[in-house]
């Protein structure tokens, strides 16, 4: 607990007071100025790229929904005695280390990989089609890193459901459709939240993406943040766009806590 | 005899089962073979990796490259050749042992307290339970960067030890997360028998406690390492000169990657994923 106390409040304390400081980067003094001065200077800044952040994280949680919904609801209703088999296949992309994984995305979607070049051979796509460094690149790149991190809070959902509710569903002369409707989907909101949430805060805050698969014109917030505390070193900045970040985050869970009760989402990790 | 008062309808028809099921298409054929598509999706990254683990590079230049230039194990015969490349990976392999040791007994430990104990015993266990919740799902850009600021507010030098300390602070919150869930099924009585037939407080948990949570604190060791061993962006905030694996290969993009890149994650998912897979035959023939 002290740990705890000591690594994460006293971190967040600190980063909360460095964000009321202003800084001066050439000579990485910082003085505090007690006011939330830097937060708005901060966020009129780089409004834009919290934006790009928004709609990619977005993008890419509702790719990953769509894609994974059907899987998970397959492994839970219909996965048998195969269901381990099935959901550690799901995590086959945690073998291999995350920047890997990017790096391979950007092999794949790069003009000359080969990939690429069978499709344009193909004719699938024109000669002048790229998506390396593009936005789309960024949501491929997102999608796929954090699709099991949708996956699995979807199949916890599913499974959980009571199959007698299914069975009374059918006895009432429900068809397939409706009971899936009217039963299925509502019974794994919850689940679907959770997923939401769970895939959309990780996919907000990345940077490792944006930098490997995207441009220079699709620029998220998360490397806007590295670069200010790596590279320019201005500390106060960072803070405060950390301290942003943060808050975005937690509004999410505060909302989902607030319409789906306090039933947490660690029950779906 | 509710049966008796309710309204009886003598025409209504008996055998009213419920229609037909449509014929399960759904669940036969579309279902199955869209999941083995996104599973296709999911596996088709790594055997591009696998592929270009044996690719040529150009003009002698150890570098990968887009595009294909012919077949060549060179790059397993020369796994070492990448500089820094192994000395980094042994870097990630301490610093997850280390976190995962660290964590693991401070987080079995928390657990316990956060399960064991009532809020009147235990002031600010609401709080605890918010600041763990808080630490998994906050962004973890947000968590490396306070860090960051900590250790520089603090003038503490970037190495290996702030980068046991960060790793340490993820990793405890998911273990005490996977113990604690362990331990709610838990059974008071069997400690107290234990405590009735003369064992110690130390006894009764290395004998009795600690056998019947183990599934869980495994569970969340081995959360911790794979946590720890892949962490990227937390490192790269609080790693300094000293480069976790991860970071080194993050670091290597600007440059130009080494083969031995691809090698080593090939090599890295073989092994886990034959693990892996043992554990979960090991797993059905036991049940």
């Amino acid at each position: 607990m002290v740990w705890l106390a000591l690594l994460f409040i006293v971190p967040l304390a600190i980063m909360l007071s460095l964000s009321l400081k202003t800084c001066n980067p050439a000579s990485g003094v910082c003085y505090m100025t007690w006011s939330w001065g830097e937060l708005p200077h901060q966020v009129s800044l780089y409004h834009s790229q919290f934006i790009t952040s928004l709609e990619y994280a977005a993008a890419a949680t509702v790719v990953d929904l769509v894609v994974s919904f059907p899987i998970a609801y397959w492994i839970a209703f219909h996965g048998g005695r195969k269901k381990n088999f099935f959901l550690m296949m799901l995590l086959v992309p945690f073998f291999v280390s995350f920047v890997i994984r990017t790096l391979v995305w950007e092999f794949i979607l790069s003009d000359n990989g080969f990939f690429m070049t069978f499709l344009r051979h193909a004719h699938l796509i024109s000669s002048n089609f790229h998506i390396l460094g593009t936005g789309y690149a960024v949501i491929a790149g997102l999608s796929y890193n954090y699709l099991p991190f949708t996956a699995l809070p979807l199949y916890v959902a599913l499974e959980r459901i009571d199959r007698r509710v299914l069975e009374a569903a059918y006895d009432l002369y429900a068809s397939r459709r409706e009971a899936f409707q009217r039963v299925i989907l509502p019974l794994s909101i919850p689940g679907i939240f959770a997923a939401f949430l769970l895939t959309f805060i990780p996919a907000f805050g990345d940077y490792v993406n944006q930098q490997i698969l995207g441009g220079t014109s699709s620029t998220m917030i998360g490397t806007v943040i590295q670069n200010t505390f790596l590279v320019t070193g201005d500390y106060a900045a960072g803070s405060s766009l950390s301290v942003v970040l943060l808050v975005i985050s937690l509004l999410g869970i505060w909302l989902y806590a607030r319409v789906l009760g306090s039933r947490s989402i660690e029950e779906y990790l | 005899m509710s049966v008796l008062t309710a309204p009886v309808v003598p025409d209504a028809p008996v055998t009213a089962a419920p229609p037909e099921r449509r014929p399960r298409h759904w669940g036969r054929f579309v279902l199955p073979t869209y999941s083995w598509l996104v599973i296709a999706y999911l596996v088709f990254p790594i055997a591009v990796m696998f592929v270009y683990s044996f690719n040529k590079s150009v003009g002698g230049v150890p570098q990968v490259s887009f595009s294909w230039n012919g077949f060549t194990t060179l790059w397993y015969h020369e796994w070492n050749g990448a500089p820094g490349l192994s000395a980094s990976f042994w870097l990630s392999i301490r610093l997850a042992l280390i976190a995962t040791a660290i964590s693991t007994i401070l987080g079995t430990l928390l657990a316990m307290a956060l399960v064991r104990y009532r809020p009147k015993q235990f002031h600010g266990k609401g709080v605890i339970e918010q600041v763990l919740f808080i630490n998994i799902a906050a962004p973890e850009i947000v968590m490396g960067a306070s860090l960051l600021g900590l250790f520089v507010t603090f003038n503490i030098g970037r190495g290996f030890l702030t980068l046991v300390l960060a790793h340490v602070m993820f990793c405890i919150a998911y273990v005490a997360v996977t113990v604690r869930a362990r331990l709610a099924g838990f059974d008071r009585s069997l400690e107290e028998a234990s405590y009735d037939l003369g064992a110690g407080p130390l006894t009764t948990f290395r004998r009795v406690t600690l056998p019947m949570i183990m599934p869980g604190v495994l569970a969340g060791a081995l959360m911790a390492f794979a946590l720890s061993i892949d962490d990227f962006i937390t490192s790269n905030f609080v790693s300094g000169t000293s480069s976790p694996f991860p970071v080194l290969i993050y670091a290597s993009t600007r440059v130009g990657i080494p083969p031995q890149v691809f090698v080593f994650g090939t090599v890295i998912f073989s092994v886990g994923i034959i693990l892996a897979l043992s554990s979960l035959v090991i797993g059905r023939k036991g049940t």
